[in-house]
């Protein structure tokens, strides 16, 4: 994490993923629990990644990052069993006992982010796409679509605190 | 769009994280307080009789119970600003005012006469107070909520309430530069009520816009 912000995005990338699996396992085993269906587990996951992102600054820097990640997995756990009507009974296990977990994403999960990525301002969408999908870095994407680096790092900072902020709504 | 992908776009915009919370929520209560302090002024102002009465004990005893109100309450709100954050030991700073307080009652009651005691704890000022308390404590609660929406609070209503006990306790200071009650039994009496309406405000919106 500290890496991470310190503005390294292989690091970043690999922290992410090792977030998302645990994330992933956590969220199935909740659901499993309180028996709601694994619809939406990767919907949890993506809206976990994106609030690790977009909450970053509350991250209080200690020596260890996963007390803070999985306050913040349980947090939307238990948001989308609510959502799902799930009484909150079960218990939800610690961050800590599932990391690294050996989960693989479902390929055939629908995603709300793609959902509500169509909400956001065409130019935001197509950076988010080209950097996320098309694999283009940020200098390509600057140059397709004829704007400085600066701009574009604006644009995709902004479009994911939209894209996380639009989750919430999209709940309400 | 898949987990990975998704992962990409958020890895493109690794770095430069906003300022911490407490820095900008101490800014925004300074930038808050100094609204209320000029709507203050462009209002009541202070009381005619302020060089006089800021020697008084009773008078500065204000001062110091909205301050111990003040200083926990934001210790805590920006500290629960975080979703791995428990409350801890500081919560039961947020008795200190109320304890202050009731010892200044017993105090004031040794010192002053029975037969005025009612006369005293109803004032002259009851209203003004309940009135300007709340209301200046609200530019400094909006800064603060405004602040807190980057903050990840675990709960929400709480969060909200501890801003408005901050801004309670501000607000207070401002305002008791204006009240010409000082006994400690007007202030246990209305000060808190005042600060209990800020908090019930605090707590609604916390769970209005606090909510990630």
């Amino acid at each position: 994490m500290r890496a991470a912000i310190a503005g390294d995005q292989a690091a970043y990338r690999r922290l992410l993923a090792d977030i998302g699996r645990s994330v992933r396992a956590m969220a199935r085993s909740a659901f499993s629990r309180a028996r709601v269906g694994d619809a939406d587990v990767e919907d949890v996951v993506q809206e976990t990644l994106l609030a690790v992102h977009n909450k970053r600054h509350t991250w209080d820097g200690g020596p260890r990052v996963a007390p803070w990640v999985g306050a913040i997995a349980r947090h939307k756990i238990i948001d989308a069993m609510r959502r799902r009507g799930a009484r909150r009974a079960e218990p939800i296990e610690d961050f800590e006992a599932v990391l690294a977990a050996p989960e693989g994403e479902d390929p055939h999960a629908f995603s709300d982010v793609e959902r509500l990525l169509t909400k956001l301002p065409e130019r935001s969408q197509d950076i988010v796409r080209s950097i996320s999908m098309n694999g283009q870095s940020i200098s390509d994407t600057a140059k397709r679509l004829v704007m400085t680096e600066v701009a574009v790092r604006v644009a995709l900072h902004r479009a994911l605190k939209a894209l996380g902020e639009t989750y919430r709504k999209s709940i309400a | 769009m898949n987990t990975d992908n998704l992962i990409q776009a958020i890895a493109a915009d690794a770095g430069s994280p906003m300022p911490s919370i407490p820095k900008r929520a101490l800014a925004a209560l300074a930038v808050g307080g100094l609204v209320s302090l000029a709507l203050f002024l462009a209002t009541a102002g202070p009381r005619a009789d302020i060089d006089e009465a800021a020697t008084s004990v009773r008078f500065l005893l204000k001062y110091v119970d909205a301050f111990a109100l003040l200083i926990p309450a934001m210790v805590l709100c920006w500290r629960l600003a975080r979703p791995d954050a428990k409350p801890g030991a500081t919560l039961a700073g947020l008795a200190a005012p109320l304890v202050l307080l009731a010892l200044a009652v017993v105090v004031e009651m040794s010192l002053v006469p029975s037969d005025l005691w009612m006369k005293k704890l109803i004032g002259t000022n009851l209203l003004h107070c309940l009135v300007f308390i709340p209301l200046l404590a609200m530019p400094p609660l909006a800064a603060l909520i405004a602040v807190l929406r980057d903050g990840a609070p675990a709960n929400p209503a709480l969060s909200g309430a501890l801003a408005g006990a901050a801004a309670a306790g501000l607000s207070a200071m401002i305002y008791a530069t204006n009240c010409t009650d000082d006994s400690p039994l007007f202030v246990a009496s209305w000060y808190p009520l005042a600060w209990a309406v800020v908090i019930g405000i605090g707590a609604l919106a916390g769970r209005r816009w606090l909510v990630w």
